[in-house]
């Protein structure tokens, strides 16, 4: 199925990443332990797009909103004194779930570039709504008093809360590889290749489409659940439209429809970002035909340049 | 109710409407001739508004000024699509989005590593900074009239240019069916590129327009590029008629509603509730227009006909 | 061949000993956060080039000591502002950490600062909570209290005996702030407050609307391109002449080469004037015309004067960086030539300081320049110190 170089690679970057902490601790540099998990956590919102962008083929622009949706989750009912960490992260995985549930039910009856631009609206919209409603701090955001309480697991403790987040991306991509594999997932890729002949065969399309809409809103939601964590922080630019372009960037830097690609997106965006910003001021002008070039030149996106072949 | 008021914001949303009928018709020839989707429209429409400004401080003449942007940019948009889009075009959308917008990150730094990160100084032409009576009782700004008039020429050129001319003959034949145009010995890629750079250009006319009672400033075509994206989708992919007729509705709506949306509000749900649902309801009233009209025609209000 | 290799390693224990004796004065470490790239780039230009001269003035040193100053870019995004934070803290281990343009991004960074026992020194962004409840020993201001500016427009449209005022505001935390400030002071009827959407370009619309209703004056909120552009739009309409206009943080040296003579008679309320008249406000922008070649902000003298400050601090504890208890003390005492001229410390660490009334002329050159017309206020605080606990 998949190659054993293929397979070693990605035992190797699971290796790195779970050493980070303690090679951050013995280096005395407690940042790198910070911007990884950062990046993790992006990953986890690239993945889940990745769902239904490189797999799916649904083009959605409009991604962070859920992320926007989920980070709300957790700093309102902590804003009123609600702490507890499995109530708030469900909340926001139910939340943004069935947000997406309803956004994917009107936009999905449209294709192609309307589709972007619908998923885009609806994004705009919430982010309007968000800036607008002062209780809650509209623009300037608000803190995060305490980070989500889960009794014994301490997330004030970086190196705890670092595993955590590091256990949720690999269980994620785990639920993901069994879900592309399994029927759902089959139906999914054939109806990105050919929508026609799948209906043509039987199958309802729009509500497999419907529900891999909803898991990948669902997802973007943990992460914003976990984003607000990290930063301690909500602020509705969380659901900017400049914020989807960004995960879309990641996916499709890493690899669209590879579910690991987008982690390797992830990493390298977000690296990349943080290493040329205090290199120049003007570090814009070297991404974007960084960017370019990749789209042209490296089609599989990093993953692809990977070593082995994938099944 | 203050109708001297109404017709002037209706004259105000128009000439909105016409602003990004000029960006969206090049957009939507690009994406229904060469299935382009092309973020980096803005960004023409910014080095438009930036290439005319320097000329204006060159040459001192505000028409010298656009004449010149207009060709350069033209210029530009053909070497941008020589270099950087040529191979674009037998990919997804998602990979073109992608490329372009890499092209917006460049083009925004570029103009701020050339032109520094402060807005630069423009102005309305003297010649054009008074008012004319529209209406008795209403003095509307008289760059702003021009600008409207500027549009609606450029639309009846368009209309001309595409259903008269033999170019515009090949457009349509290339909307509907690249292949067979190519197949019958048209240069396929002559064509692309010509249409691009007049893409560029109508980008350009809008920027260079726009300049003097806008900003000039890096990234000030993404405020823009959404809201034409809207247009177009309304209005329909490929069609310059949907372009016009979206861009006029959503000039219309989103001006009309700014304007009189919390008055309106206010005398159903009070003063105060108004001040807070007002303003955020008009900003998205665009956006609610564009999610109904998909709802009921997924694909615009005048799609273009496809083979 | 032996004797060579011990000599070699022999000058390389000389070596590292010389070189970890000579870093012994550690340099002073300071993070100034700002946003540099995107179209509020201008703002973050104004603020580095004056930090540069800042320590230019100081001679490169701080307190005596060799300093070190980390520049970030925070994009406008509190997210990556605590990244940059963070970074700072943890990476460089800096003495202190500087700047913030935003408030939303100073909301996230200075607790975050000060939460691991580092002075935050801010130099733009003025929320209400830093200056209320969340007021904090570890971080100080050397900007405003974001209502403190308002409120100053307030005060003189009212001592004017103005009424029938129209006001403006992008519809954002800052802009329903500032309206409220203004309300604070000014009693007199408002005519109508309205909300635009953040980042609008045309606001004709809202011109046609304001004319329809005839107010005797405008009061508006509109910072960077949003300034320019409803400057530019307004007397455009025309009503410069019919309709005087009151603005805050709209037209200031960062917007006016953009805007020129359409700012002509507009009038702005701020602490500080490039033509305020003391020594230290005057050196700053003689010299900083020199070094860079254009007119600085208020921007530029609150990074100009956060510098200052540090220096003072550090001063003071004879450049003891552990001692953050004689820093703070020091810090509270602002013993530092300031270009506003008397710096005072409130409790909640925001200054009490004067507010001009300043008005666009063509100044002595044929530019269009910011000149101060009188004082609105002398020694004004703060409306939410009394919600901060602190006493000292």
């Amino acid at each position: 199925m998949r190659s054993r170089a293929r397979m070693l690679t990605l035992l190797g970057g699971l290796l790195v990443l779970l050493l980070v902490p303690v090679v951050a601790a013995l280096a005395d540099q407690p940042f790198y332990l910070d911007l990884f998990r950062r990046i993790m956590i992006f990953a986890i919102a690239a993945v889940g797009l990745d769902l239904i962008l490189g797999f799916g083929g649904m083009v959605s622009f409009g991604h962070a909103a859920y992320l926007g949706i989920g980070a709300y989750a957790v700093a309102i009912p902590a804003f009123y004194g609600i702490d507890n960490g499995l109530a708030q992260w469900t909340l926001a995985l139910v939340l943004s779930g069935l947000i997406a549930l309803a956004i994917g039910a009107v936009s999905l009856r449209t294709s192609g570039v309307s589709f972007i631009m619908i998923t885009l609206a609806f994004a705009q919209m919430l982010y309007y709504l968000g800036i607008s409603i002062n209780a809650w701090g509209a623009d300037d955001g608000m803190r995060l008093a305490r980070r989500s309480q889960f009794g014994v697991v301490n997330l004030a403790n970086g190196y705890v809360f670092y595993y955590v987040v590091l256990a949720l991306l690999v269980a994620l991509l785990g639920l993901g590889h069994r879900l592309v594999h399994a029927r759902f997932g089959v139906v999914i890729r054939a109806a990105k290749s050919n929508e026609a002949r799948m209906r043509a065969i039987g199958f309802s399309t729009f509500r497999y489409k419907l529900a891999a809409f909803a898991i990948a809103g669902a997802v973007g939601g943990l992460a914003g659940a976990l984003l607000t964590n990290q930063t301690e922080y909500l602020t509705p630019s969380y659901m900017h439209w400049t914020r989807s372009g960004e995960i879309m960037v990641m996916v499709i830097l890493g690899g669209m429809g590879t579910l690991y690609g987008p982690v390797l997106g992830a990493f390298a965006f977000l690296l990349l970002e943080d290493v040329l910003s205090a290199w120049t001021v003007h570090w814009q002008i070297v991404l974007g035909p960084l960017l370019v070039l990749v789209v042209l030149y490296a089609r599989r996106g990093l993953y692809g340049l990977l070593p082995g072949r994938d099944g | 109710m203050n109708w001297l008021l109404v017709v002037e914001q209706c004259l105000n949303g128009l000439q909105f409407g016409v602003m990004l009928f000029l960006m969206a018709a090049g957009l939507t020839l690009v994406f229904g001739i060469m299935n382009l989707v092309n973020l980096a429209h803005g960004s023409l429409y910014m080095v438009g508004a930036y290439l005319a400004t320097a000329a204006l401080t060159w040459t001192g003449s505000f028409l010298v000024a656009a004449v010149f942007a207009l060709a350069a940019t033209l210029v530009v948009g053909m070497l941008v699509e020589v270099i950087a889009l040529r191979t674009l075009y037998e990919r997804d959308h998602l990979d073109q989005v992608l490329a372009t917008f890499g092209l917006i990150l460049f083009f925004n730094e570029a103009v701020a590593v050339v032109w520094g990160r402060a807005a630069l100084f423009t102005t309305v032409p003297r010649a054009l900074a008074g008012h004319i009576t529209v209406l008795p009782g209403i003095r509307y700004p008289a760059y702003r009239a021009v600008i409207i008039l500027v549009g609606l020429v450029v639309a009846l050129l368009l209309y001309v240019v595409i259903s008269r001319t033999r170019l515009g003959m090949l457009i349509r034949a290339g909307a509907s069916n690249r292949t067979m145009v190519a197949a019958l010995g048209v240069n396929i890629r002559l064509l692309y590129t010509v249409v691009f750079g007049f893409g560029a250009a109508l980008a350009a006319l809008g920027g260079l327009m726009a300049g003097p009672i806008y900003t000039v400033l890096p990234g000030m075509g993404e405020e823009i590029l959404i809201q034409v994206f809207v247009v177009i989708v309304i209005g329909g992919i490929g069609s310059i008629r949907g372009a016009l007729v979206g861009a006029v509705i959503v000039g219309m709506v989103d001006t009309l509603g700014r304007a009189f949306l919390k008055p309106m509000l206010s005398s159903v749900l009070g003063p105060s509730a108004a001040d807070n649902a007002g303003p955020a309801l008009a900003s998205m009233l665009i956006y609610i227009l564009m999610a109904a009209v998909l709802y009921f025609r997924p694909q615009g209000l005048f799609p273009a006909v496809r083979a | 061949m032996r004797a060579l290799r011990i000599t070699v390693i022999l000058g390389l224990i000389a070596g590292l000993a010389a070189g970890h004796a000579a870093r012994a004065a550690e340099p002073v470490k300071i993070g100034f956060i700002t946003s540099l790239s995107g179209p509020a780039g201008i703002i973050g230009k104004h603020m580095k080039d004056s930090v540069e001269l800042a320590l230019d003035h100081l001679g490169r040193k701080v307190g005596g000591l060799d300093v070190d100053v980390i520049y970030g870019d925070d994009q406008r995004k509190p997210d990556v502002g605590k990244q940059l934070a963070d970074e700072m803290l943890k990476k460089h281990k800096v003495n202190f950490v500087s700047g913030i343009i935003w408030s939303n991004v100073m909301l996230a960074v200075a607790p975050t600062v000060t939460g691991a026992g580092t002075i935050m020194v801010g130099t733009n962004a003025g929320p209400h909570e830093l200056s209320g409840k969340m007021c904090n020993e570890l971080y100080f201001t050397t900007s405003w209290q974001n209502d403190q500016t308002p409120e100053a427009m307030g005060k003189y449209m009212q001592d004017q005996g103005l009424n029938d005022v129209y006001a403006m505001a992008p519809n954002y935390a800052a802009g329903k702030d500032m309206i409220n400030g203004f309300k604070r002071y000014f009693k007199g009827r408002v005519v109508d407050e309205v909300y635009t959407k953040l980042g609008q370009q045309d606001y004709q619309a809202e011109i046609s609307q304001l004319r329809g209703k005839n107010p005797k004056a405008v009061f508006v909120f509109y910072p960077g391109d949003m300034g320019i552009q409803f400057l530019k739009q307004y007397v455009q309409a025309g009503l410069r002449e019919q309709i005087p206009l009151y603005s805050v943080y709209t037209v200031d040296e960062t917007t006016l080469p953009a805007v020129g003579e359409a700012a002509l008679g507009n009038f702005e309320a701020r602490y500080w004037s490039p033509d305020l008249k003391n020594e230290a406000s005057q050196r700053y922008v003689a010299d900083f015309k020199k070094k860079f070649g254009y007119t600085p902000s208020y921007y530029g003298a609150q990074s100009y004067d956060g510098i200052l400050l540090i220096d003072s601090a550090v001063r003071a504890v004879k450049g003891d960086l552990s001692d953050k208890k004689g820093m703070v003390a020091a810090m509270r005492k602002a013993d530092f030539k300031s270009t506003r001229g008397k710096f005072t410390y409130n409790v909640n660490h925001t200054p009490i300081q004067n507010f001009y009334l300043l008005r666009a002329v063509k100044g002595t050159g044929g530019e269009i320049e910011m000149q101060i017309q009188k004082t609105i206020f002398e020694n004004h605080k703060d409306a939410y110190y009394q919600e901060c606990p602190m006493k000292w």
